[in-house]
């Protein structure tokens, strides 16, 4: 049975820099939705911008039909941030005032800020500015969860894992490991689940942060 | 959860549109499909790679466009279905012989697919593919969603059967990469063998030689073919409305445009004013289609991007048929309603729209507004730069020492790869690379710059170029170069794979793209062989390759340098750190160094950050690969390396 969606299309953008599996993530959640019976349509930009570039994923979610793989302006209902300054530009996009955000707090610093010709902002700017501009923000040091688990590549997952602990969309850990189980060799498959399970449980367990 | 062998027919699964596209062509029964790898068109190729199969399915990697457009059309003389894909400026490559294909005619079925990039998200051009259509007078076909990438991919080989002649299927960079639910069809039972039958007549277009003469006959029958797809055209369920029976405004528009002008119409609520004709069939366009829909309005928006290929049509067409259409209102291009560089939006059609029917598109509110403003400049930017461990950093690196010991201004002739970066991000290459074209093009600028010393000038040339690109468009050059004695330094930038678009096999490679053992075309025997002197090094070494090139500066005519150190994304690299890497803190002076800050502030390796509160460098152990290389750019030998403990 399909689940109703909060709003149709859902539109959901993933966002951080090249090479932290933003593609991957993106894919992952879309096919668990495609195999709950929506229709979902996503927008990449790669290529050139996997070389340290920022990386969007736009992903809409709908019951009926394919939607422009550009979501409009100011068109997010969910960002999810694999890096924060990324997830703040995406937010200065897209962001609305019932907009959620989940942020991995570990900063990739840009070539600018390592020459010493930028600064990057603090985690507690960060946290300000992300909390100021969404209806509901959680933030997760998803990078160094996975660290702990032997990969922080593994911090894309924790972010999936953390949206489906929000409970906006109908997804689950059964329905994350069935998607996993088809398109991974299955000896990644047990730490990509705990991966999951940690971003879950750190949605349950940490009060929503409200300005 | 990508495409594979066991879906079976009726699933829905999610593709991306290049794998949508490939699944077309093997509902249709593709046996033979060549390309050149090129973002956004790559993943169409892979993934009829892993389908090939001896006798079945025969995929390749070609050295370049041209040759897989004529790989492609030898299966087509010999009855096969075939396909060749490339990106929109290697059309321009295979242009050429597309000419002439296009002459002679086609016999099983042959597609050609082309993937543009408007707003050059992966490109150094917004070339358009469009225009070949109508040069080469060949069928355009373009789907405006994933499940018609597969239809019409599939419907393109018949039209081609129906036709005899070569159909353009074009796609651009938000199909290919984007993604969506696709229903899957039957894959059909691969039958009928290879046989060219050439013993008949000239003009025989089954059983004679296969050419482009006689000119003027075929040229007439080339026209004739035309004409017949024309027809076919006016009844395609590829070209639909969607509106009111007599909207206010009538959008006419293609690709993935469509799906903007959905959402653009939907954003101001404007259903009941506005219509859309979709065509999936843009070259030709069927005049009397066309007619229908243009006489239910006098106003008429064009939604394409870049140039205005669809809006010069149509107004072609209305011209011709004014006296029962009348006169129509265009906007487009011409009259600036949507620009005519970058790619296209949502909201960038539905400010064209709102401007039209004067309708404001929904506005943010002011309280939001407020927050957001200085947001984006608030943030660092993030420029794009040389992987973490890429060894393009460290042979720039040993260039621009190089440069900076030859001291006569020498300057690095750019060229298409990953370290076309150095171009286009001056400080990524340490400011050495001046110039960037096409594929190929560096090495025939620099054989140019090295004739002009006679002319006064005196700065040494260099010029880099992958060992993708080597194969595909730099040898003739560099012959050229080495004929014309031309004084340049040749730096074969090879890091063993066709890195930026993904690892595909090249001729340097002892593997072919269906993953079968290949003979490798040797670079260096290569250039030995057209006399030239060859010197092979590792870029981490930097000083003995700073030397070399010091040395090879001052030799007159062509030398080659190969610069050979594998990708650090490259499968066998990716994820293993070689070594572990620190900053001695007792030996990072800082600011008091005198060095300038030259790890963080002139090197630039992601993998090195500036400690601010203890002024020192250190290294980020999320993102270093641990290449070892930064090791011999301190001065004060500060950064030191041990051996990683191997897993």
């Amino acid at each position: 049975m399909k689940e109703t969606l909060a709003k149709d299309p859902y539109n959901i953008v993933i966002t951080g820099v090249g090479g932290q599996g933003n593609v991957m993530a993106s894919r992952v959640l879309s096919n668990m939705l495609v195999r709950k019976g929506f229709k979902v349509t996503i927008g990449e930009t790669f290529g050139m911008s996997q070389r340290g570039g920022s990386v969007m994923s736009h992903i809409r979610v709908s019951s009926e039909s394919v939607w422009s793989p550009q979501i409009p302006k100011g068109g997010a209902d969910l960002i999810v941030a694999i890096e924060p300054i990324e997830g703040i530009r995406v937010l200065a996009g897209y962001g609305n005032r019932s907009v959620k955000v989940v942020v991995n707090l570990r900063p990739i610093y840009p070539v600018g800020v390592i020459t010493g010709e930028e600064e990057y902002p603090s985690e507690e700017t960060i946290r300000a500015k992300v909390t100021a501009l969404a209806a509901e923000a959680r933030f997760l040091a998803a990078t160094e969860e996975a660290i702990r688990l032997g990969n922080p590549i593994l911090g894309n997952i924790i972010m999936i894992g953390a949206v489906a602990g929000l409970g906006v969309l109908p997804i689950d850990r059964d329905l994350f490991e069935s998607v996993i189980r088809d398109g991974m060799p299955a000896a990644r498959v047990e730490v990509n689940l705990r991966a999951f399970a940690i971003g879950e449980a750190f949605v349950f367990s940490v009060k929503e942060e409200k300005q | 959860m990508s495409l594979d062998r066991e879906q079976k027919e009726g699933t829905e699964v999610l593709l991306m549109g290049n794998e949508a596209i490939a699944r077309g062509a093997l509902e249709a029964g593709v046996r033979v499909a060549a390309g050149y790898p090129g973002t956004p068109s790559s993943e169409i190729i892979e993934t009829l790679s892993r389908f090939s199969e001896a006798g079945k399915l025969y995929v390749e990697w070609s050295t370049n466009e041209k040759v897989a457009m004529e790989v492609a059309a030898a299966a087509s003389f010999a009855g096969l279905r075939s396909l060749c894909v490339m990106k929109q400026n290697g059309v321009n490559v295979a242009s050429d012989f597309l000419l002439h294909l296009t002459g002679s005619g086609t016999r099983g079925g042959m597609i050609l697919i082309t993937c543009d990039d408007p707003g050059a998200l992966s490109s150094v051009n917004e070339g358009e593919s469009r225009h070949f259509a109508r040069l080469m007078e060949i069928p355009l076909i373009e789907p405006a969603d994933f499940q018609e990438a597969k239809e019409m991919t599939r419907w393109a080989f018949d039209l081609s059967e129906q036709i005899r002649n070569v159909v353009m299927v074009r796609s651009v960079t938000r199909m290919s990469h984007a993604s969506g639910n696709v229903v899957l069809g039957i894959l059909p039972t691969l039958k009928g063998k290879a046989e060219f039958l050439c013993d008949g007549p000239l003009t025989d277009p089954v059983r004679g030689p296969v050419t482009s003469a006689p000119v003027i006959a075929k040229h007439r029958l080339q026209q004739e073919k035309l004409q017949k797809a024309v027809a076919l055209f006016e009844e395609s369920p590829f070209n639909t409305y969607q509106g009111p029976e007599k909207p206010e405004l009538l959008i006419i528009t293609s690709s993935a445009c469509t799906l903007y002008s959905r959402e653009a119409v939907s954003l101001l609520r404007a259903e009941g004013r506005v219509g859309i004709l979709k065509l999936g069939t843009t070259w030709p366009l069927p005049p009397a289609l066309l007619k229908r829909h243009l006489l239910r309005t006098k106003n008429v928006l064009i939604v394409e991007e870049v140039l205005p290929f669809l809006e010069d049509q149509v107004k072609i067409l209305c011209a011709e048929q004014a006296r029962e259409i009348g006169i129509k209102t265009f906007y487009g291009k011409n009259d600036g309603a949507l620009p005519m560089v970058g790619e296209l939006n949502p909201d960038l059609v539905a400010a064209a729209i709102g401007r039209i029917l004067g309708i404001d598109p929904p506005a943010i509110p002011a309280e939001y507004g407020e927050k957001l403003r200085g947001l984006t400049e608030f943030l660092p930017k993030r420029d794009q730069t040389f992987c973490p461990g890429c060894p393009h950093r460290a042979s720039y690196w040993a260039i621009r020492e190089a440069l900076q010991r030859d001291h006569r201004g020498g300057f690095v002739c750019g060229d298409i790869g990953c370290y076309a970066m150095a171009a286009l991000f001056q400080a990524a290459g340490f400011h050495t690379a001046k110039t960037l074209h096409a594929m190929g093009s560096g090495t025939g600028i620099a054989s140019g710059f090295g004739k002009l010393g006679p002319f006064g000038m005196t700065q040494p040339v260099l010029a880099v170029c992958g060992d993708s690109t080597f194969y595909h468009a730099a040898i003739p050059a560099l012959i050229n170069a080495v004929h014309q004695r031309a004084d340049m330094t040749f730096v074969v930038l090879d890091n063993s794979g066709t890195a930026m678009t993904g690892f595909q096999s090249h001729p340097g490679l002892d593997v072919n793209a269906m993953g079968e053992a290949a003979p490798m075309v040797d670079i260096a025997a290569l250039c030995r062989a057209m006399g030239v002197p060859v010197t092979i090094l590792d870029p981490f070494e930097l000083i003995e390759t700073r030397e070399t090139l010091n040395r090879l500066l001052e030799q007159p005519e062509v030398k080659v340098l190969i610069l050979k150190q594998s990708c650090a994304l490259s499968p066998e690299k990716k994820g293993k750190k070689r070594f572990s890497m620190r900053v001695d803190e007792t030996r990072c002076r800082g600011e008091d160094c005198g060095c300038n800050r030259l790890c963080t502030r002139i090197f630039r390796c992601p993998g090195l950050l500036w400690n601010q509160e203890q002024k020192r460098a250190e290294i980020d152990e999320v993102i270093c690969a641990g290449c070892g290389f930064c090791v011999r750019i301190c001065p004060a030998e500060a950064i030191r390396s041990e051996e990683a403990v191997k897993p």
